[in-house]
């Protein structure tokens, strides 16, 4: 799989169940990484993936941006989320950056409304998170990469109540 | 290997240009040329530091064509692209061409042709040296300055406003650079009431989006007192290159910049110096929080005390340690491919006592250039010939 398709497995569908997956991958050496790569950070390769959906976050930081991009709502929450991946892991912290959900989708790893296109969730440093399953996170084709190279569904974070 | 010399350089205005980037090169060129005193067709090696010339203009092939401006067929040309450090990385090619033997003489332009372009659009150019997993989610380098900032401040207890204090200090500098985009000073309170765009982080915590180009001229140190007599040549006595990670995310430490530690590294032992043996230093302020990294990253400082430093003027141009005399990227003007150039111009003026105004006290200098979000780096350190 290239790095390419990695990406792309972000919200792909699961089985026959049509249920998109956060799809990260797992390495030999027991490491976890989002997205992910050919090798682990320490070259080992990649024997299995792990679907963040199972695992809860917490904000390491967030910013919200008021100048986006071409096909970008704007303002546009983002956020850097670690995931807790248990006791038994002892690999690199499990990390992926998102967006902000908007009040109205729905929760955990869902296939979430498409909310109000409006109010953004206010989050802080050290909040508890889940991801939020989003069909389109930017317009395809509005921006200067080719549409047809990269997957533009995923998952936001929301505010665990 | 040779040890390397900086025999020649220039580098146009930065700012909104009516050239395009053929003519910023061969402008820039053209005056790096005869500040060393030779012809185009002199040059064994033409490097040009670029990084996005077909995306911004729809011009390519833009080494070949500066050769051909400049009458410096048959020498080699390649074109240099390393995102935001095309200009560090063309610093770093040009360097091995001569170290290595394979040229006596080298030039290296860079530069870049941006302002044509809407602040969306040249946005969204820089943002797609990003991964897909976080293009997808409308990522600019803005946002990842503003996700940085706000955990440096968190982490390190840091106040607002120390950020704003970097972006007056660089733009005190830049009053007395006549290449500066902006050569105007901004107080604090400007800064901080200026609008949100990646919060914390305001209007006047972010470089501008430029148009210029900068060119330095390349020799063995055996033969630089033929093109700049008097000793008027600076040499390059330590460089190293390195890179982080693609996903900024998947740092260990996302107030470290990983690229700076290694290639500083590099740099001080191929020099035979430690950070303390550095007098003045051009870092890569894409955005206010980058000097506090690279300051901490490079050695300067202790993690989470670069701010300090400049809270107590010690990277004023009258401090200890002057940081960006030129204005830095903040307010000179950050055209992609030539700012590491232009920030190599700047320590080679500081080095060789030519850089009038803005002169420091200063026998050894560093330049730090940074691509993406610290995700390439290249640290060059030069020395006075004298």
């Amino acid at each position: 799989m290239s790095d390419n398709d990695a990406a792309e497995s972000d919200g792909t569908t699961e089985g026959d169940s049509a249920e998109p997956t956060f799809e990260a991958a797992e390495y030999a050496d027991g490491t976890v990484t989002y997205p992910p790569h050919t090798v682990s950070p320490n070259g080992a390769e990649r024997v299995g993936t792990v679907d963040l959906r199972e695992y809860e976050g917490r904000v390491v930081t967030w910013t919200t941006s008021t100048a986006t991009p071409p096909g970008v709502r704007e303002p546009n929450t983002l956020a850097i989320v670690e995931f807790e991946m248990g006791d038994e892991y002892d690999g690199p912290p499990v990390r992926a950056l998102g967006q902000i959900a908007e009040r109205g989708e729905a929760g955990r790893g869902s296939d979430g409304d498409e909310g109000d296109g409006g109010e953004q969730f206010d989050v802080e440093i050290g909040d508890r998170v889940e991801p939020v399953y989003a069909d389109e996170l930017r317009e395809p084709g509005a921006g200067i990469r080719e549409p047809e190279s990269q997957a533009w569904d995923g998952f936001r974070f929301r505010p665990v109540e | 290997m040779e040890r390397v010399a900086i025999v020649g350089a220039s580098m146009t205005r930065f700012g909104q240009r009516d050239a395009w980037v053929r003519e910023l090169l061969a402008e820039a060129g053209a005056a790096a040329l005869d500040d060393a005193g030779v012809d185009g067709d002199d040059l064994e090696h033409l490097y040009v530091s670029n990084m996005a010339s077909g995306e911004f203009e729809g011009q390519t092939g833009v080494p070949n064509a500066l050769a051909h401006d400049l009458a410096a067929q048959p020498a080699y040309t390649a074109r240099i692209d390393q995102t935001s450090s095309s200009g560090g990385a063309g610093v770093y090619a040009a360097w091995q061409s001569v170290a290595s033997g394979a040229s006596d003489l080298t030039m290296l332009v860079g530069g870049e042709k941006m302002t044509h372009r809407t602040t969306s659009e040249a946005t969204d150019v820089i943002a797609s040296l990003t991964h897909p997993a976080e293009y997808k989610h409308g990522v600019t380098l803005p946002s990842f300055a503003g996700l940085t900032a706000r955990l440096y401040l968190d982490e390190y207890d840091a106040p607002r406003e120390s950020l704003g204090k970097v972006a007056v200090k660089n733009h005190r500098n830049g009053v007395d650079n006549p290449h500066a985009q902006f050569q105007k000073e901004v107080d604090l309170d400007t800064v901080l009431d200026s609008p949100v765009v990646a919060d914390p982080l305001r209007l006047y915590d972010f470089c501008p989006i430029t148009d210029g180009s900068a060119a330095l001229v390349f020799c063995p140190e055996s033969v630089a007192e033929e093109y700049a007599p008097g000793g008027n040549y600076a040499v390059i006595s330590g460089i190293g290159g390195a890179t982080d990670t693609h996903v900024v995310h998947e740092r260990a430490d996302p107030t470290t910049m990983g690229g700076v530690v290694d290639s500083s590294e590099i740099a001080y032992e191929t020099a035979g110096i430690s950070p303390d043996d550095v007098d003045v230093a051009e870092l890569h302020d894409m955005f206010t929080i980058l000097e506090f990294l690279q300051s901490e990253d490079l050695g300067f400082f202790e993690k989470g005390e670069g701010w300090k430093a400049v809270e107590e003027g010690v990277t004023d141009r009258d401090g200890e340690l002057p940081i960006n005399t030129s204005g830095g990227l903040k307010s000179k003007g950050h055209p992609l491919g030539a700012s590491g150039v232009a920030q190599v111009y700047e320590i080679y003026q500081q080095v060789t006592g030519n850089a009038g105004p803005r002169q420091v006290e200063a026998d050894t200098g560093l330049a730090c250039n940074v691509g993406g979000f610290g995700n390439c780096v290249t640290t060059t350190v030069l020395e006075g010939s004298q």
